[in-house]
């Protein structure tokens, strides 16, 4: 815990030590929704106003979004405080994504007064129960003079290791009875294991061995300021770079030996590569079944390395030849130091003749589809419009694995999407956090099934005059869904043809956005190119086939022997 | 495969359910789970007794390690561990059966510590496979109701959990 300066303290009642403990950890703006059990702490919020920012969202959802895309482009902790009950499990859902995409949050909820407890009261709801298997710890606080010390517990455990959201729950006596405050400082993380020098010999070793290296990238190395060191050591070892779904941003596009995502819709050269090798080295990856497809088959000719911060990650999903537990940035940067210097032109050959074979299929692709406006040709003009600084938002669906195989990166931490949860409704509210945190133009793209679940956002935007353009590729149905009940449900389309009869752009005139719809891609072109520079949230209902298709495709259960890279004719 | 976990954890509110709950999160059932304060109050020694096999226990006590209140988890082996649970069973007393339960009450070292004209309540200690065993004598004889405290237990010698 942080030294304390001061010893004597100031009194001061619990809702004064909530928004004092956040300002003393660094924090500068908040996401959240008043209501009966936190007015102490909102009556603080008013009056510190000129040194924290309350971001007010339409929900309390969104509110969490909000905290953990700040969070993502930040890596700061994210912060959002609700109200109990009904405020409380509003969270649950940006908590969970916030958990499986280990994403440090703090969330604090007020609670009925102490007497009130267990007893049904108005809006009461035993929240830490409730999220109990969704946060990487929590809190119930029974008494103030436990608030301060456990505040700061709570943003040690939440950045330490692997990061993730930590709850507080405080009842409303708590936060209205007062103790003596001593100001600390901003809390160290804990300290990390290194791994053993046994093991980075032996992780050596095997890299010394192989002849088809590939580096597999993911969450757990974005954002670590790990781009540079990956890129030597591919270079030392004459290396391939993959990355899983979390690992985006995390390396740079133009980076001519990264090959992109690979996995379920990963692209074909990266998964094709990682099949190939003889040696994988998952750096902060968890080898989720996203990624790996049946894991009986999976990179079944390779010796795998993982390095990661976690130990229950070891071994969880798939067996390692070498697990590397403790601090992954130590770890890489030891193997980096002692592996040598290698030249493998036969595994050159191997990986360019595959990104040769992936330019063919895509065009193929393109060329079967005969669409005037195809998510490829989209994403063309997205790269070309927008810069290294810009943030990519995404929901949950086709849109999002297009963004995922199509949007260049050159920047970490410039993509926020819910990959563990797959969260549909995360996009909004999470672009509006990232682009409050960042100041950076956001580019959110969404479907309509997503942008419907959580559209309210859209007055949190306008309030906040925020600049996010807001991409909303529009087919009229649940496109992803729709594409599974095409391939393995014989066309029966059961509750995925939306046909809705909103009027998106008329919706968004109505919450005070600006708005404009598209249906071919010179449109689009003028329509993003206005969108990037209007002051303020503007939304582009970009129309589209309802038959577009994410590919490749691992079907679920199959292996990268089962890759589809055409779309199949389906009677 | 049968197991016993030990778990010191810190003897706080809540902290039984986080760690039941990962049992439950893992798709383990617990077959016996006993919990009582340490010699320091501040910590509590949770003993769980499962099945299931050696990937799926790994991955549990790397889940459990990471619980914040737990501050260690230790696999006891059999072989070198003692271990020892109690009993209460309430067996019917009539004068076809009241030998019976006498003569096996001594054989197994047990103890009768209540006795009416209906009923005989014994206490028994050991290792499982006794009181499964002195369970097995007493069926045909006409259980009316038991309770065990599940298993408790230790390491042979100077070995201990570290309580770091």
């Amino acid at each position: 815990m942080g030294q304390e300066k001061e010893t004597i303290g100031t009194q001061m009642t619990g809702a004064q030590i909530v928004i004092e403990t956040l300002i003393e950890q660094g924090v500068t703006d908040v996401f959240g929704y008043p209501g009966g059990q936190v007015l102490n702490i909102y009556d603080e919020l008013y009056k510190a106003s000129d040194r924290i920012n309350h971001v007010l969202t339409a929900h309390e959802q969104g509110a969490s979004h909000a905290a953990d895309g700040y969070s993502r482009v930040t890596g700061k902790v994210g912060v959002v405080i609700a109200t109990s009950g009904p405020g409380a499990t509003n969270l649950v859902t940006g908590i969970a994504t916030a958990m499986l995409d280990s994403i440090p949050m703090v969330a604090i909820t007020g609670n009925v007064p102490t007497s009130l407890i267990g007893r049904d009261s108005f809006q009461e709801i035993n929240i830490t129960g409730v999220t109990l298997p969704i946060t990487k710890h929590n809190y119930f606080v029974s008494d103030v003079n436990e608030l301060a010390d456990t505040i700061r517990e709570a943003f040690c455990i939440a950045k330490s290791g692997r990061p993730g959201p930590v709850l507080i729950d405080i009842p409303k006596d708590v936060q209205i009875a007062s103790c003596k405050f001593c100001r600390g400082d901003v809390v160290e993380c804990m300290a990390q294991d290194n791994a053993d020098d046994a093991d980075i010999d032996r992780a050596v070793a095997l890299i010394n061995e192989a002849k088809r290296p590939y580096i597999y990238i993911g969450g757990g190395a974005a954002g670590r300021g790990m781009t540079e060191d990956i890129i030597a050591l591919a270079e030392k070892i004459d290396a391939y770079v993959g990355c899983s779904f979390m690992g985006l941003s995390a390396m740079k596009n133009s980076y001519d030996r990264f090959l992109g995502m690979e996995g379920m819709h990963g692209r074909y050269a990266s998964s094709m590569a990682n099949k190939e090798a003889d040696l994988v080295i998952g750096i902060g990856v968890r080898f989720s079944d996203r990624a790996t497809g049946n894991v009986a088959k999976y990179a079944k000719n390779a010796k795998i390395i993982q390095l990661d911060t976690d130990l229950s990650e070891i071994n969880k999903n798939v067996r390692v030849d070498v697990g590397l537990i403790g601090s992954i940035v130590s770890s890489f940067s030891r193997i980096l130091k002692r592996c040598d210097k290698q030249s493998h032109p036969e595994w050159r050959t191997i990986v360019e003749a595959l990104k040769t074979e992936e330019r063919l299929i895509e065009r193929e692709a393109e060329r079967k589809s005969g669409g005037t406006m195809t998510p490829r040709k989209i994403f063309d003009v997205i790269n070309e419009i927008k810069d290294a600084r810009t943030i990519i938002a995404t929901d949950v669906g086709q849109h999002q694995m297009w963004a995922a195989q199509y949007t260049d990166f050159e920047m970490p931490r410039r993509f926020a999407s819910s990959g563990g949860l797959g969260t549909m409704g995360y996009g909004l509210g999470a672009a509006i956090g990232a682009q409050i945190a960042s100041g950076d133009r956001t580019v959110l793209i969404t479907g309509d099934g997503s942008f419907g679940m959580n559209l309210n956002e859209m007055a949190t935007a306008v309030s906040y005059n925020t600049p996010i353009v807001i991409v909303l590729l529009n087919n009229g149905v649940l496109g992803m869904v729709r594409q599974w009940q095409t391939l393995f449900f014989g066309k029966r389309y059961s509750n995925t043809v939306l046909n809705r009869q909103t009027d998106f752009v008329k919706l968004s005139e109505a919450f005070g956005a600006k708005a404009r719809r598209v249906d071919n891609i010179d449109d689009f072109r003028a329509a993003f190119e206005e969108a990037m520079q209007h002051d303020g949230p503007y939304l582009i209902d970009t129309l589209i086939d309802m038959d577009e298709f994410v590919l490749p495709m691992l079907p679920p259960g199959g292996s990268i022997d089962d890759i589809i890279t055409a779309k199949p004719e389906v009677k | 495969m049968r197991s016993v976990i030990a778990i010191y954890v810190e003897n706080k509110y809540g902290v039984l359910t986080r760690v039941a709950g990962m049992f439950m999160r893992k798709g383990f059932n617990i077959d016996s789970l006993t919990v009582g304060e340490t010699d320091d109050p501040a910590y509590s020694r949770i003993t769980i007794t499962l099945n299931g096999d050696e990937y799926a226990r790994e991955q549990l006590i790397n889940q459990l390690k990471k619980l914040f209140n737990v501050k260690q988890v230790k696999l006891l082996a059999s072989d070198a561990s003692v271990e020892r649970e109690l009993m209460l069973i309430k067996v019917r007393n009539t004068p076809e059966n009241r030998s019976e339960v006498i003569a096996a009450t001594e054989i197994y070292r047990a103890k009768i510590i209540d006795y009416t004209t209906d009923a005989m309540c014994v206490e028994v200690t050991g290792e499982p496979q006794k009181i499964k065993a002195f369970i097995d004598v007493m069926k045909p004889l006409g259980i009316i109701e038991m309770c065990r405290t599940g298993v408790v237990a230790l390491e042979r010698g100077m070995t201990i959990m570290q309580k770091n």
